[in-house]
């Protein structure tokens, strides 16, 4: 049985070592251009709402506390702490989301979403746009403008693969949850709660990367 | 041929299949559909991967029936870019990537550690079940009008240049990619887990150790071809601008993303092939394997090597000069263990006793044919002829030398080799050689020829063709005739020995090797009380003394009774 | 190659060139390419044989008939390091060799002469600098070294000649050049090897090689009025970047005259040599390129001028050593303001402007 737990485990961080391969590409892309097109990607980054970016973040920072809470939890068969645990745990990761819904809405409206209605306007005209005015940006020349398509290619790439991530977690939190309040996991038997707890950590650990990496290029306030 | 064999069957007369085993525990559809069993689940692929094979061989005799002639007179061109292209898909992804690991990797190597499965038998069914999904995907795609993008996807014409289905194939192939990742994910911990007491790492048949290999590459790998598909679809569907020059994209970087997984890809489909090579020779020169550590080492060699040699598949294409100093030297590092184990299954041979039934042929043609296909690898690393090389059917014959005189030939000396394990029945030996031989030669007069037509500088993916490189297309043409037949032998005469096959008994080969201890076919559990492993891979003089104390032990049996 | 008799090898050219087992050697480059694929063919044949020898001797030798006990021997560390050290060996050969070939290949001659090639789904368009331009064709002559100069206007194609053992990718996005030197006069395919749509397997030509006097007379038979450089010339007008680059010591942007292959500082510190690809990036993305003491106002052409547009408007700044011609375009498109004296001296290149206004170094 030990075998099994352990080997289970084992599959669990293997699983995770393939997930750092699968967003692994998405960061080599970010990386190689924000190299080239620096100008851009500050501009870009300036339209994202720190104040939204750094909530979410606390949010799921906390997210992982009491989930590890939950899993000590677990393995001290407190049931009832196991279930609030988790039951926060569920309510932080919809926070999350929903934070992402108001922020990627606010995209929508202003036209920063890629394809074919993508707007320049805020980078040529800095002053028509409140967060370019807050960030003092200067304007853009237009093929530089362009590029700020890239930049958010790619927060939305990588954002909406880390919220795909995120909402498959709270789907297996929910189960979690039903099957929590049936005791299934204070009896002893703590390896799945355990082993989620692996994944959600990963989840959070992505996002502390993606949030300097997207909210935070050449902030001076 | 030799008349000698190593081949000892029970006596016929008296011999049955035995009565309990994995096969006849349950029955009925929805126990094979949802079972945990490794080793149904391996049929569950054998029967789905040999269908896919089936079309996407249809599919390359559609292209060799094109090509017997140098106008694009038999299809549209347009069809034929989605036959060649299907075609590639098809055998990539849904024959040779799974095809040694999902049959008989799935169902040997429990038995090959001691262990009564894998470790994640749940997700062992959901592999199977995201590459059935993958493949009715394709399927899906061929009959909505196909893709016509080479299977290599390239940006921007996979993403602003064509209208074909690119979607749904990309998606099919995302799916069946978790499908190979989920599979390595099981063999790895399976190996590091699961092991029986007393089967330590260097105990392990190689086998173990190439599919060990080509799991780590799975793993690592697939995900970041499941990324490039996933931008790819992005950049098509919302137009998001990353490979797209006008908005400062830069398709060079899609071509990064692709080969960074789909060259680790090819060693993915030639490690468990190579693997399935050391056990048929050492079975049958009756010798452990020479060199052992070295074999069970150059496997991982080539996986670490594998992820850093991806852009020789791009040095034409205006990547900086200096780089490919760095990658075309990491191709030559990569040659070498590949050179290493040739050598060392040749010298497997001195001073044994061979025997040259059907998978010992079978491993003879892949030990030429794959020097074949990887020395002409080297002409590719090496940057200064890959200029004149690549893209010419000279790459169109490295490919198919290695995966089908290698991989493929493999896989057949491995299906052989243990059908009798699988079925309990032995398949008929002297049509059995007949084919592979009919093979050997079918695949020597399609694919040679092939080298020449590259150096001679046709191009590759053309329907049409200038006059003077017909010839050689016609011997193409010819000789893909006659490998179809070598292939469609065994399918008719392996399902031919499932009713009217000899009983094989436990061990027809004589073989050491946990798989061969047990009955055939197997028990669900595999082993009635699990083992504990006192000896090294391929000990025959270990062999002798079981044999011995078995028989000791049945004499004794028979003179207590009488 | 020296080493190997001169008639011996005309022989064995020959022989497979007429059994089509090999394309003809019509380049300087192509034998030398031969001489390392014959290495290879060689390397090969003997690992093959000793493989085949090997299996082929144990297996008579040691067959079950013959040699019925097998004798287990674990290894030999010394056979393994053979079997590794000596295929390293030549393998480290046939990469150092062959980086050599490839360099050679890639690395154009400063006197090559440069015709630009431009595909498309589904042609090559060249453009030759006098103007000539053909379709799924090019002349060229002998003993010239030649430059391609490639970009695609659409897929990713590939731009291979077999006879001269050369093949480029033509990417869209940026330039690829190889370059190669002719030596037979004759026609050899021309073929597009990288898969690129539907007509991917017509997207053939022929390249037609001629001696220097068959080259003249075809040259001058086949004009078609503008040089490269003079269509360059017009559309550097009419896209108003005499405005700005007119080799004023007051002008907007830097002087052009004399800048192709010279070191430019950038307004970020880097240094960079301003080659046909910069030239072409800078009229597409300028506030990349911006040159050091000037402000990026330059606006952005892309989607204003197709690659065949700017590839003419590099030619003309490449055979810009003065700014005359650009101030008598300003005359012409008047552009100067009324009043102001037009400068009828060739001016000289920028040397009498202060430093901090660029630096342009011939």
């Amino acid at each position: 049985m030990q075998q099994q737990v352990d080997a289970t485990g084992f599959a669990m961080w293997l699983f995770l070592l393939t997930e750092i391969m699968f967003f692994g590409g998405m960061f080599t892309a970010y990386l190689i251009y924000r190299n080239w097109y620096y100008p851009a990607f500050v501009a870009a980054s300036h339209q994202l709402n720190i104040f939204w970016g750094s909530l979410n973040t606390l949010i799921l920072i906390s997210s992982s506390f009491t989930m590890a809470m939950g899993v000590w939890s677990a393995q001290m068969r407190k049931q009832g702490a196991l279930v609030l645990c988790l039951i926060l745990t569920f309510i932080l990761g919809l926070a999350f989301l929903g934070i992402k819904t108001i922020e990627y809405k606010e995209k929508f409206e202003k036209h920063h979403v890629p394809g074919a209605h993508y707007s320049l306007q805020s980078f040529l005209n800095p002053d028509s746009d409140q967060e370019a005015r807050e960030a003092h940006d200067k304007p853009l020349p237009l093929d530089m403008a362009r590029h700020t398509e890239i930049y958010f290619s790619l927060y939305f790439a990588m954002t909406g693969m880390h919220a795909l991530h995120m909402i498959i977690g709270i789907c297996i939190l929910g189960f979690m949850i039903v099957r929590a309040r049936q005791g299934a996991y204070t009896g002893g038997h703590v390896s799945f709660v355990e082993y989620f707890g692996l994944y959600w950590h990963f989840v959070d650990i992505v996002w502390i990367f993606l949030f300097p990496l997207l909210y935070l290029i050449s902030r001076h306030q | 041929m030799s008349s000698a064999t190593i081949i000892s069957l029970p006596d016929q007369s008296t011999a049955r299949i035995p009565k309990t085993n994995f096969i006849t525990k349950e029955n009925g559809l929805l126990s094979w559909l949802l079972t945990g069993d490794h080793k149904r689940i391996a049929i569950l692929y054998l029967i789905s991967i040999t269908f896919f094979f089936a079309i996407g061989g249809s599919l390359a005799g559609l292209i060799r029936l094109e090509l017997l002639t140098p106008q694009s007179d038999l299809m549209a061109t347009d069809t034929y870019n989605k036959v060649f292209t299907m075609h590639g898909i098809i055998m990539i992804f849904l024959f040779l990537v799974p095809s040694v690991p999902a049959t008989l990797g799935n169902f040997l190597i429990p038995i090959m550690i001691g262990a009564k499965d894998l470790a994640l038998p749940k997700i062992n069914l959901l592999s199977w079940y995201l590459y059935m999904a993958g493949g009715i995907m394709i399927l899906y795609t061929m009959m909505t009008g196909g893709v016509d993008t080479g299977w290599t996807f390239t940006t921007p014409l996979s993403t602003h240049y064509v209208n074909t289905n690119v979607l749904s194939t990309g998606l099919a192939i995302f799916v069946a990619g978790f499908s190979s990742i989920f599979t390595g994910l099981n063999f790895i911990v399976t190996i590091h887990k699961m092991r029986a007491p007393g089967m330590t790492w260097f105990r392990l048949p190689l086998f173990v150790w190439s599919n060990y290999a080509a799991s780590i590459l799975m793993v690592l790998g697939t995900p970041v071809l499941a990324i490039a598909i996933v931008l790819v679809a992005l950049e098509r569907t919302i137009g998001i601008g990353v490979f797209d020059p006008t908005k400062g994209g830069d398709p060079i970087l899609f071509q990064h993303l692709f080969w960074f997984y789909s060259h680790p890809a090819v060693y993915i489909m030639i490690l468990p092939g190579m693997g399935v090579i050391s056990e048929v020779i050492s079975t049958f020169a009756r010798k452990r394997v020479f060199g052992y550590t070295a074999v069970a080492f150059s496997s991982v060699a080539i996986a670490v090597f594998g992820f850093f040699v991806w852009e020789h598949h791009m040095f034409i294409m205006g990547v900086s000069n200096y780089s490919t100093l760095v990658f075309s030297l990491l191709t030559m590092l990569v040659a070498v263990p590949s050179a290493i184990k040739i050598f060392n299954w040749s010298f497997t041979l001195y001073k044994g006793s061979i025997t040259f039934e059907t998978p010992m042929l079978y491993a003879f043609g892949f030990m030429g044919l794959f020097t074949i296909g990887g020395l002409t690898g080297v002409f590719l690393g090496t940057t200064g002829m890959d200029i004149h090389l690549t893209e010419t059917y000279f790459i169109v014959a490295h490919f198919h030398f290695v995966m089908v005189g290698g991989m493929l030939m493999a896989f057949l000396a491995g299906i052989h080799f243990w059908w009798p394990k699988i079925t309990g029945r032995m398949y008929p030996e002297k049509i059995s050689q007949l084919a592979a031989v009919v093979t050997f030669i079918g695949f020597n007069l399609t694919f040679f020829p092939q080298f020449i037509l590259g150096t001679l500088g046709m191009p590759r993916r053309y329907a049409s063709y200038p006059e003077e490189f017909q010839i050689l297309n016609v011997f193409s043409t010819a000789g893909a005739t006659v490998l179809g037949v070598g292939y469609l032998l065994p399918i008719l005469y392996l399902t031919w020995s499932l009713k009217y096959g000899e009983i094989a008994g436990s061990n027809p080969w004589q073989a050491t090797g946990l798989e061969w201890q047990i009955q055939s076919p197997p028990l669900t559990e595999n082993f009635a009380e699990i083992p504990i492993v006192d000896h090294d891979a391929y000990d025959y003089e270990w062999l002798e003394k079981m044999e011995l104390a078995k028989k000791q032990h049945e004499g004794q049996e028979v003179s207590s009774v009488g | 190659m020296d080493h190997i008799s001169p008639v011996l090898w005309q022989f064995l050219v020959k022989w497979m060139t007429n059994f089509a087992l090999f394309p003809p050697e019509a380049s300087k480059i192509a034998p030398q390419m031969d001489a390392l694929y014959f290495f290879m063919v060689l390397v090969s044949l003997v690992g093959l044989t000793l493989v085949g020898l090997l299996v082929v001797g144990f297996s008579i030798l040691y067959s079950k008939k013959r040699h019925p006990v097998a004798v287990q021997i674990e290894g030999s560390t010394l056979l393994e390091a053979t079997w590794t050290i000596i295929p390293l060996g030549l393998f480290l050969i046939m990469f150092v060799w062959g980086s050599l070939i490839y360099f050679r290949v890639y690395t154009p001659p400063a006197n090559a002469m440069n015709i630009y090639v431009v595909g498309k789904q589904w042609m090559w368009k060249a453009e030759h600098p006098g103007g000539q331009h053909e379709i799924d064709a090019l002349h060229v002559p002998t003993g010239q070294p030649i430059q391609l100069t490639l970009i695609s206007q659409d897929v990713f194609h590939s731009f291979s000649i077999p006879a001269f053992r050369v093949k480029r990718e033509a990417i869209p996005g940026r330039y690829t050049s190889v370059w190669f030197e002719a030596t037979e006069p004759g026609q050899y395919h021309l073929f597009c090897t990288q898969y690129c749509g539907t007509d991917h397997s017509h997207m053939i030509g022929t390249i037609t090689v001629l001696t220097p006097e068959d080259y003249k007379k075809w040259l001058a038979e086949s004009t078609s009025g503008m040089s490269l450089a003079q269509n360059g010339e017009r559309l550097f007008a009419s896209l108003s970047c005499n405005a700005c680059h007119n080799g004023r010591p007051d002008a907007r942007g830097p002087s052009l005259a004399n800048v192709y292959n010279s070191k430019l500082r950038l307004s970020n510190g880097q240094e960079t040599i301003a080659d046909e690809a910069y030239l072409r990036d800078a009229i597409l993305n300028p506030s990349e390129h911006v040159t050091q003491g000037f402000a990026p106002i330059m606006p952005t052409y892309q989607g204003q001028v197709s690659e065949d547009g700017v590839i003419s408007l590099v030619e003309y700044i490449k055979t810009l050593n003065s700014n005359y011609r650009v101030e008598q375009t300003l005359n012409t498109t008047g552009l100067l303001p009324e009043g102001e004296p037009t400068s009828k001296s060739t001016s000289t290149p920028k040397a009498t402007a202060p430093a901090a206004k660029g630096t342009v170094t011939p």
